[in-house]
């Protein structure tokens, strides 16, 4: 596959350690600085909503005035500073581009030094991408294909104004306005993200795919994406970020809400390499994410697979609302944590149905100074009669400075569940590392093979054309992590 | 092919190998006895150049190089294989694909072209069944859960596969039975050539009925203290290591 076989050369091509470091000189159109109504108005007419988007944004911005930074995750960082930052940022020639004929050649640059073939004709099979760039959706690719199946694929500020019905029902329906600080945040100012609408009973005919990119500086970036899957369709979707090297740092705050409706199925796939700071810990993305699926129908599952390698702090809990009777959540993560780098991360399954059944497999590693934390809540509702978890976190030690915590909640309050929880930790032993040298395999290499392998049940959850990339990044993002 | 001079070696400060002194040519088989704590081991994690082991003093030369300034992968690169006595598990990394990455770290280092992963399986296969390695052992983790015999069956399939110039076989007869104790000699016989050199370190004589050295040394103390032929590993076998041993204190 082209877009594979192009992601694959970039890496190899790596000359530095964050590959992705580079800035789009591109002429920028941006919001005021600071935060107030009128940035908020600005935004919704910058995107031509209708008023009761703008009315929703407003309610948000009004709440989040009135709600503080939630402070019981295990990062630290200064305290941020709200009104020295834009919250609209777009590059100015590309303000609503038709077709990829129209988009900016230096985007398409951009995206090409990211691995992302935009063009259709490049794209021998699979894989449909619509990109972010700051703020502004793009280009979405394989659109047509995708409407001859009935799958509305694209960016959330089109569906806002040409799927206004579907929008209206769902958007919020999982992660509510009033949620937490940073989905707060984010319903007020989102700029773009995805919108994708599964038909009933269509299998997506390709693997959907965004890529974020954080541009301009001082920006944050806010996305929102929403998928529904109607009755008994399949998609599969696989999001990866990228952001250039800079000494501040930028906040990402996102909200993802997935919806499945009854015998559904929706796979979430994430890499995320955002930019993580350097070797001292000096710049980097915050990456305050809000994630969540509600497996509204019976028979519905929800699969989120993470491989969560870059940002200064990951403050991100992929989750699932397990209502429908034998409803099915997972979460598959990796989080990898080096130098200075901080991950709070995990999930939460919320069994509300009968019979509904999830699975958690972790796989934490920490190198360097990083702190690398799995924070994760199991809860079995009265009603939620044979319900099923299943719950694995294993910790990988790199080094003697950093830290790997386990932090597992779990409420049983149905007395027929049963939960089950493993949580190892172990560290690279030297024999292992003599072991692999010994038959030539030089040190940097032997640790990113042991590490993919401690990694291995969560990289084969990942589409297998991603699953190599992300392999890759395992290994760069361990670069420098054993002396 | 490997020149070891007056050699000290200490671990944690302590010296283990003192004043050990050995040759071997291409072509040839030399067999090292002796018994526990001897430095056997030692001897061989020095010259595949495991941390810890600090060359106090002497020198190793090995085709005319320097050894103690190569790191362990350029040391394999360079034709070094040490067959360990106890081969270490990676869980979550197949048998196939440490081979692919190993075979072809060697390769690069040696600026010869990778193969890619038809070619690596195809050679994989073909060194399997000629040491009657089932083909079912490849895909799964390396040594993760393997019995010792297939754990040592593997080292051999290794050997075989990077063909090196100097083998060093560490106890590889350790915890064998007799059936596997054959596969695993036939398996170092048929890389005997005029070209390569091997090491084959044990405690026990049973191994050099299988594999017939050029030489053996008897090793107490941390030094040679006795060489021969074949024949002293018979003698050895009658007399026990006490002959020898008492001399070396």
């Amino acid at each position: 596959m082209a877009a594979v076989s192009e992601t694959k050369k970039t890496v190899a091509e790596l000359g530095e350690k964050y590959k992705y470091g580079f800035v789009t000189d591109i002429e920028m159109e941006r919001a005021p600085k600071g935060l107030n109504e009128d940035v908020v108005r600005f935004i919704s007419a910058k995107k031509g909503e209708p008023d009761w988007m703008l009315q929703w944004r407003l309610g948000a911005y009004r709440r989040w005035r009135e709600m503080t930074e939630p402070t019981w995750a295990r990062v630290h960082y200064p305290k941020i500073d709200y009104e020295d930052a834009y919250y609209y940022a777009a590059p100015k020639t590309t303000a609503k581009p038709k077709g990829l004929d129209e988009v900016d050649p230096k985007l398409l640059e951009t995206y090409k030094k990211l691995g992302i073939p935009l063009h259709e004709q490049k794209l021998l099979a699979g894989v449909a991408v619509d990109a972010v760039f700051d703020s502004v959706s793009v280009a979405t690719t394989f659109k047509a294909k995708l409407e001859e199946a009935g799958v509305i694929f694209c960016p959330i500020s089109e569906a806002i104004r040409e799927h206004g019905d579907l929008v209206r029902k769902y958007l919020g329906s999982v992660v509510p306005v009033t949620d937490n600080f940073f989905a707060t945040l984010n319903s007020a100012v989102f700029s773009d993200g995805t919108f994708v609408y599964v038909p009933k009973g269509v299998r997506c005919p390709m693997e959907l795919s965004t890529y974020f990119r954080i541009n301009a500086s001082e920006t944050g970036q806010f996305e929102r994406t929403l998928i529904i899957a109607d009755e008994g369709s399949y998609v599969s979707y696989l999001e990866g970020c990228t952001a250039p090297k800079r000494d501040e740092h930028q906040l990402h705050a996102a909200v993802v809400e997935l919806i499945a409706l009854e015998g559904a199925e929706i796979k979430y796939s994430t890499v995320q390499n955002w930019y993580p700071g350097d070797e001292e810990g000096k710049g980097g993305i915050y990456n305050f994410v809000t994630k969540r699926g509600d497996c509204r129908g019976a028979r519905s599952k929800i699969s989120w697979t993470q491989v969560e390698t870059g940002s200064a702090i990951t403050w991100k809990y992929p989750s699932c609302i397990l209502r429908g009777e034998g409803s099915v959540g997972e979460f598959y993560s990796i989080a990898i944590t080096n130098h200075f780098q901080q991950a709070d991360t995990g999930t939460k399954m919320i069994h509300l149905g009968k019979n509904t059944r999830s699975r958690i497999i972790s796989k934490g590693i920490s190198a360097g100074k990083a702190q690398n934390t799995y924070r994760g809540l199991v809860s079995v509702h009265p009603k939620a009669a044979n319900a099923r978890n299943y719950t694995q976190c294993d910790s990988l030690l790199i080094g003697r400075e950093c830290g790997a915590h386990t932090v597992p909640y779990i409420e049983a309050r149905n007395k027929t569940a049963r939960v089950e929880h493993e949580a190892t930790t172990s560290k690279i032993a030297e024999d292992q590392l003599f072991y692999c040298t010994s038959r030539g395999i030089p040190q940097e290499e032997a640790v990113a093979l042991i590490v993919n392998g401690f990694c291995r049940e969560v990289l084969q959850q990942l589409p297998m054309e991603f699953a190599v990339e992300a392999q890759k990044l395992v290994g760069i993002s361990l670069e420098g992590s054993v002396a | 092919m490997l020149e070891i001079k007056n050699l000290h070696v200490a671990v944690g400060g302590k010296e283990i190998l003192k004043g050990l002194t050995l040759a071997i040519s291409a072509g040839e088989v030399h067999a090292i006895m002796g018994p526990n704590g001897s430095g056997k081991s030692t001897l061989s994690y020095v010259l595949a150049g495991r941390e810890g082991y600090e060359i106090t003093g002497g020198a190793i030369t090995y085709r005319g190089e320097n050894l103690a300034e190569l790191s362990p992968e350029k040391r394999s690169a360079k034709g070094i294989f040490l067959a360990m006595q106890y081969p270490v598990e990676i869980p979550g990394v197949t048998t196939l694909t440490f081979l692919k990455t190993a075979l072809n770290a060697q390769r690069r280092a040696r600026n010869e072209p990778e193969l890619d992963a038809l070619a690596v399986l195809k050679l994989v296969r073909s060194k399997a069944a000629s040491l009657n390695v089932p083909e079912e052992m490849l895909k799964r983790a390396l040594n993760f859960g393997f019995s010792g015999g297939e754990k040592k069956k593997l080292e051999i399939l290794q050997m075989a596969l990077f063909e090196p110039a100097l083998a060093i076989l560490d106890e590889t007869d350790s915890g064998l039975d007799i059936d596997a104790l054959k596969l695993v000699a036939d398996g170092v016989n048929r890389l005997r050539s005029p070209e390569r050199a091997m090491l084959v370190i044990t405690h026990y004589q049973r191994l050099l009925n299988f594999i017939v050295p050029d030489r053996v040394h008897v090793m107490a103390g941390g030094r040679i203290v006795a060489k021969g032929g074949k024949e002293l590993a018979l003698e050895l076998e009658a007399k026990g290591y006490g002959h020898w041993t008492k001399d070396a204190a």
